[in-house]
């Protein structure tokens, strides 16, 4: 893809971008990129959330902030707050449904043209990082969001996955397209590496491990960064 | 296939070949003269390649994640362990394709013949297709847009010649967006059967069911019913059952009462599924005494498998798979697809054309 042009816009009083991706469904982009804001903001940190997961948006139900309005002002559409300090700022197409269970059943154009009013249509105010949660793939929502905002750097990608081997294949693949579409990873989360019992509190594996795996895609893949921080998340 | 223009109105659009982000696209002129308002022959030409195919089963969820390449792979095992029931498997996730993988058939390719693409037979009786089998590595990512995906998915329904089948199961990847309205757009005259609806507990997993659910209803597609995955784990340690995605809003259960759908059933969450899935065996097989194989079993032979006679709750063979290559003399040849734009992605030149369905049981020359 060809560099843009910057554009002063409602991203110009954004400070950081993080994209966070993963080619598996169900690996918890979602859960990993609400707690990310909400850990910067722990820290004092001002945050936006773009959820560009137009058929299955749970960030506003993870905030509980479902049936919210979204309002306009001169700059655009004004973020969902879910706080009252206005720390945290929101913005998904959950906002935009008539029902909660209304399916958005758009083919890819349609889709990339929100997700750039997404981007350029939304007063976002000044920020210190704006968290983009992505559905899994490497497809038009992708594609979108990263052109969209390629012109506004810093921008980098968190990748997510699960222990399991058929997880870490769909992540070498989106190794492969942030590699090809020019996006920075910062790093890799291993989301779900164990299940702590209530009963018992042993800590049970609930599904293979993925270490042979990484090492294996690790020495074989050409998508890997060379030093690739590996994080497993608490379960 | 052409990249189509950014903000492409559709081509069955009233704005097709008028609108401002049409100027430019090559086919432009096409659209504006109305073209693209007319059905797609490709919709007849799969009618007609689907009257050998007895039942279409689709495998859908809003969510990612909830266990549908799980559930249509075994799904596609347990109907196949009767020898006498030809069974497909088609992936149409040509982002996330997991059916090889989950299969045992990561690195095989899928060849040509005279009667189109031949699916990659697992056993005698179980075919599989999937994108996967085009990619020439694991890393290779198919990074398309919404027209290209769907000139695929086209593919797979009109050249793969997948013969008589007793039963066409479909894996999809999450979501009501371009794969969904394909699929049910090219079978929309061959008769699907219905679609099977996977989830998990959590109401962040239902609440994309319903929209699934309200997708199927928005294109008409009947919904067989709906399964609840990982419902419940079992500590191997203390062997006291919790949940890991707790019911917080009543589960399937509630969902399916409330929105008047049959629930199929409830399967427990067994750290072995995702066991035989890395290594692509049959969960089945594998843990015959599970109580997740137990309520997949259930669910397929009381719910799924009308028409098979002989499905019972041993599996008429111990081993589902076939050894080996093909018989002697019967090399399969012809160009074998490739995905192109894939990262190293290359055809190879085949020899003269000889039978690709080798392995079909009983087949002999096709």
């Amino acid at each position: 893809m060809e560099a843009a042009v910057a554009e002063p816009g409602n991203l110009a009083g954004v400070r950081h971008i993080i994209l966070v991706l993963s080619g598996k469904g169900g690996v918890g982009k979602s859960t990993i990129s609400t707690e990310l804001a909400l850990a910067l903001r722990h820290a004092g940190k001002k945050v936006g959330i773009l959820d560009v997961d137009l058929c299955g948006p749970s960030i506003p139900r993870m905030l509980q902030a479902q049936g919210r309005a979204v309002h306009q002002c001169d700059g655009g559409w004004v973020p969902v707050f879910v706080d009252q300090e206005q720390t945290v700022s929101l913005m998904s197409v959950g906002f935009l449904l008539e029902k909660p269970d209304e399916a958005v059943v758009w083919r890819g154009p349609k889709k990339n043209a929100l997700i750039k009013q997404f981007v350029a249509d939304v007063a976002w105010g000044q920020l210190d990082y704006l968290v983009v949660d992505t559905p899994p793939g490497t497809s038009d929502e992708h594609m979108a969001a990263v052109e969209a905002l390629r012109p506004h750097s810093p921008l980098g990608a968190i990748v997510v996955t699960t222990p399991q081997a058929v997880s870490v294949g769909d992540v070498r693949r989106e190794l492969t397209f942030c590699k090809k579409t020019g996006l920075r990873v910062i790093g890799v989360v291993e989301n779900m590496s164990g299940f702590v019992c209530p009963h018992c509190a042993a800590l049970c594996p609930w599904t293979p491990s993925s270490r042979g795996a990484w090492r294996r895609a690790e020495t074989s893949s050409k998508s890997f960064p060379t030093a690739l921080p590996f994080t497993p998340s608490p379960p | 296939m052409e990249e189509t223009p950014h903000n492409c109105p559709g081509t069955g659009s009233a704005q097709a070949g008028r609108g401002a982000a049409c100027q430019g696209c090559p086919n432009q002129r096409l659209c504006a003269s109305g073209a693209g308002e007319t059905p797609d022959p490709a919709i007849e030409e799969i009618k007609e390649k689907m009257k050998t195919v007895k039942h279409k089963i689709l495998v859908l969820s809003g969510k990612g994640g909830v266990g549908k390449s799980t559930f249509s792979a075994h799904l596609a095992h347990a109907l196949a362990e009767d020898e006498n029931t030809q069974v497909a498997l088609l992936d149409i996730d040509i982002c996330g394709p997991s059916i090889p993988k989950i299969m045992g058939l990561e690195g095989e390719q899928v060849h040509q013949s005279g009667s189109g693409w031949s699916p990659v037979f697992l056993e005698d009786n179980l075919g599989v297709m999937s994108v996967g089998f085009l990619l020439s590595s694991p890393d290779d990512a198919v990074i398309w847009r919404g027209p290209k995906k769907n000139g695929m998915i086209k593919q797979f329904l009109r050249d793969v010649d997948w013969g008589e089948v007793d039963y066409l199961i479909v894996d999809t990847p999450p979501g009501t967006s371009d794969e969904h309205l394909s699929v049910v757009q090219y079978l929309a005259a061959a008769r699907i059967d219905g679609a099977v609806i996977i989830t998990t507990p959590q109401e962040v997993s239902l609440q994309d069911v319903r929209k699934e659910i309200s997708f199927c209803h928005k294109v008409k597609l009947p919904i067989i019913g709906v399964v609840e995955n990982m419902s419940g784990f079992v500590c191997p340690k203390c062997k006291k059952e919790s949940q890991i995605f707790p019911p917080t809003t009543g589960g399937a259960e509630a969902m399916c009462q409330d929105l008047k759908i049959p629930l199929l059933g409830k399967v427990p969450l067994d750290p072995h599924i995702g066991k035989s899935c890395d290594e692509g065996r049959s969960f089945l097989i594998d843990a015959p005494n599970s109580p997740a194989t137990l309520a997949y079993r259930s669910i397929i032979q009381m719910r799924l498998a009308p028409y098979s006679k002989n499905v019972s709750a041993v599996p008429a063979r111990a081993s589902l798979r076939s050894n080996g290559p093909p018989a002697s003399g019967q090399s399969p040849s012809g160009r074998s697809p490739r995905v192109p734009g894939a990262a190293g992605a290359a055809a190879s030149e085949g020899g003269s054309p000889s039978q690709t369905r080798s392995r079909r049981r009983g087949g002999g020359a096709q």
